[in-house]
């Protein structure tokens, strides 16, 4: 039986389950006259019998889907008579055989191939036969298990509750252990690219040209993996973005929680967001073919030579991306603070800005740094508009009209494209990528840290 | 109640005499003429037919009173009858409330409260207010109650903000409690000494009245007692109007005393009188606990 098939019908198999265990409660509690004769709900004891019937059937069939392909692979492989030397030809040789069996292999088979490709089809149809047996005995044993246990003063509500508490403890580890997987394969592909290029070298050196000379014989493309003028090209466009978002941000966050009214704040407020909600691909273009050559213009307006992709142009439309982040989180913060300070500072006659400055930011100030600095680590990550605006030249440079690179534009263009998965130089995206990560985390976690410190301050 | 609403109940009243028999104590006292003096001739505030409105619904009708210079006036009424709404009225507190409407002639020093005229900022500084729930600044003890004199530009030498900082303390009775601490929170201190620390920044900018809005509702006993002789100090200096819901604190502290009822200001008089011999029906149910 096919996969699904075997799903749906275990899926029958659980809802029968549950309807068994129901009636069987409903029965057992009319029998002892009324519902608190029994341990729990009928709805529980359903549950109850359905988890069983289920749930170890269904970790049975995952273990099955994950173990069965290498297990059937490796019993494949060794019937075969003269293995190759490498990983590679013996990749090749099942994708041969796999492809045999399917029947879409053009030209003539090997006899060992063929021979291989029967056993495989062989050995595949007697693990369909063996995993669908195995998962309806299973279930049905299990769910007949529950029957056979059931008794009115089974505590059946406890032992489902239990095991609910085991799923949801499991969907929210999976973000957990995702962001895990994703650091540890970052991790050890970068160490890779260290046993290459020397850490120092990638931290402190000034030069980053990461070609590498394909043949032996090849000239001027040594490579070079000097990350600093990809930290300093971030950094740059970063701050023009911050420079940009900050004030911006937290002023209109002020006149929203400050001044304006009921019904301005209800307009403005939603249009606001819509800033975050465009996709930053469109703000990349509109910052590549509105705001660069703009930027270009003006420089060459007052006598500064501009090139055509600038750290500004990049920063400055990256600081308008980032403007909603900054005033939506600054706003709750700022209408978090009781309206009582406010009382006081006007009631000792305080002028409204005066109340807003000296009393109310203040009062919200560990919010907006908080919120301030996931704004940072947002701008850090941001790709799609400094990859069409800020340029690929990686400059050591102080001038925001000159064009700089980031680190998330390399890590695009080192893994765009032809690529051999063992050279330095796609491995140094994946050191470009843990810098990056770890700086983030940081960041993240400070801004968290500052946000949740001031929540306790006035709860 | 002016005359219109006067009549216009009267209109209604003899269609339906049996319903209002039955009618609890409010209602059977159709007058909300108030009883007793509200006004003295060494008036600091008076006000004249103070109505406030917010949104559509009334909250004070028709309400004059006067507050003496150097006076305590107590200002008591079960909740919601707007004693405090009238408070607010005082240093237009009630302007950051959307929807609130003044009407009616305020004057302190016969200088019009309300008005196109009238600039709120040096009104707050003249009219100073404690509110119900202690509100330190988050900034140090200093800091909190330099922050007065600083915006008004009172001191212009750190020696005589220090000095002004000082008195106020000493004042508010908290000097001896944080002057080797004058640098922590204001927000750290106990529930009382930041009350008292509220005093104490309300007086820093020299106010000529004080408006107290339930000042010992959050506090203690203890912190309550130390409070009322604070207030009782303060009024060598300072005109004084206090709300609040215990009969007892009016009593200790106010010279006069006004009652509340729904809006309207149904009696002041001399705090004695009031609690002894009190003139109205509502008054004297209201003191002797048989509502509110």
């Amino acid at each position: 039986m096919q996969t699904p098939t075997l799903f749906a019908l275990l899926l029958l198999l659980v809802l029968i389950a549950y309807g068994t265990g129901f009636s069987r409660a409903a029965a057992a509690a009319r029998g002892r006259g009324g519902m608190r004769k029994l341990a729990a709900l009928p709805s529980y004891y359903g549950t109850h019998t359905a988890l069983w019937c289920g749930l170890p059937a269904l970790l049975l069939l995952a273990v099955w889907l994950v173990f069965d392909e290498p297990i059937i692979r490796a019993l494949v492989m060794n019937g075969v008579a003269d293995m190759p030397e490498t990983i590679a030809g013996r990749d090749l040789l099942y994708a041969q055989i796999q492809n045999q069996a399917a029947g879409n292999l053009f030209g003539e088979a090997t006899p060992q191939v063929a021979a291989a490709a029967e056993r495989l089809t062989d050995l595949r149809n007697g693990a369909q036969l063996l995993q669908t047996l195995m998962v309806l005995i299973l279930s049905v044993g299990l769910g007949a298990f529950a029957m056979l246990r059931f008794s009115p003063q089974l505590r059946a509500r406890e032992k489902v509750e239990k095991v609910f508490r085991i799923i949801l403890l499991g969907c929210a580890s999976a973000a957990i252990l995702t962001t895990v997987g994703i650091l540890l394969s970052v991790l050890f592909e970068s160490l890779r690219f260290f046993q290459s290029v020397p850490v120092t070298e990638f931290l402190f050196g000034l030069h980053w040209s990461p070609q590498m000379a394909l043949r032996a014989d090849q000239v001027g493309s040594s490579g070079a993996f000097g990350a600093v003028p990809l930290f300093t090209g971030t950094l740059m466009v970063s701050a023009i973005a911050m420079f940009v978002a900050v004030p911006v941000g937290l002023m209109s966050a002020i006149y929203l929680a400050e001044y304006a009214g009921k019904r301005v704040r209800a307009i403005a407020k939603p249009v606001l967001e819509i800033l975050a909600g465009v996709p930053t691909v469109v703000y990349g273009f509109f910052a590549a073919l509105t705001v660069a050559p703009f930027v270009r213009e003006a420089a060459a307006a007052v006598g500064l030579q501009a090139s055509s992709e600038s750290a500004l142009a990049a920063g400055l439309v990256m600081g308008v991306m980032i403007i909603p982040f900054v005033s939506s989180l600054s706003d709750d913060v700022i209408n978090a603070v009781p309206q009582s300070l406010r009382d006081g500072a006007l009631g000792l006659g305080s002028t409204q800005s005066e109340t807003i400055r000296k009393v109310v930011i203040p009062a919200a100030l560990p919010g907006i740094v908080g919120g301030v600095l996931l704004a940072v680590s947002r701008a850090i990550g941001e790709t799609m508009i400094v990859v069409m605006a800020a340029g690929l030249a990686a400059n050591l440079t102080a001038n925001p009209l000159e064009s700089v690179t980031t680190v998330t534009v390399q890590i695009v263009t080192l893994l765009v494209g032809d690529q051999e998965f063992d050279s330095p130089k796609t491995l140094a995206a994946f050191a470009l990528g843990l810098m990056l990560f770890l700086s983030t985390l940081v960041l993240n976690f400070i801004a968290l840290h500052v946000v949740k410190k001031y929540r306790e301050q006035y709860d | 109640m002016n005359t219109m609403t006067l009549e216009a109940t009267g209109m209604t009243a003899p269609a339906k005499p049996q319903t209002l028999e039955n009618e609890t104590v409010d209602s059977q006292i159709k007058v909300r003429e108030t009883v007793g003096a509200p006004f003295c001739d060494n008036a600091k505030l008076k006000m004249r037919n103070v109505n406030v409105f917010y949104s559509e619904t009334q909250a004070i009708h028709n309400v004059s009173l006067d507050i003496g210079r150097n006076e305590v006036v107590a200002m008591i009424g079960p909740s919601g009858c707007g004693k405090s709404t009238f408070l607010r009225c005082l240093n237009r507190m009630n302007d950051t409330i959307e929807g609130c409407r003044v009407e009616g002639d305020l004057t302190l020093d016969d200088e019009p409260i309300y008005g196109p005229k009238v600039d709120v900022v040096p009104l707050r500084a003249r009219v100073g207010m404690v509110f119900q729930k202690p509100n330190p600044f988050p900034k140090s003890i200093y800091e909190n109650v330099a922050y007065g004199p600083k915006i008004h530009g009172i001191a212009s030498r750190r020696a005589e903000l220090d000095e002004i900082v000082e008195n106020s303390l000493r004042r508010a009775g908290l000097w001896s409690e944080v002057k080797d601490r004058l640098d922590k929170p204001g927000t750290g201190l106990s529930g009382g000494q930041q009350q008292r620390l509220c005093i104490a920044r309300a007086i820093a900018v020299s106010p000529e009245v004080i408006l107290m809005d339930e000042p010992c509702s959050a506090l203690d006993p203890i912190a309550t007692a130390r409070i009322e002789e604070l207030i009782d100090e303060l009024r060598k200096n300072y005109t004084i109007a206090i709300v609040t819901h215990s009969m007892q604190q009016a009593a200790r502290v106010s010279q006069r005393t006004a009652y509340f009822h729904l809006g309207h200001l149904v009696e002041v008089n001399d705090t004695e009188t009031v609690f002894t011999n009190p003139q109205h029906e509502l008054t004297e149910a209201y003191i002797t606990g048989r509502f509110g």
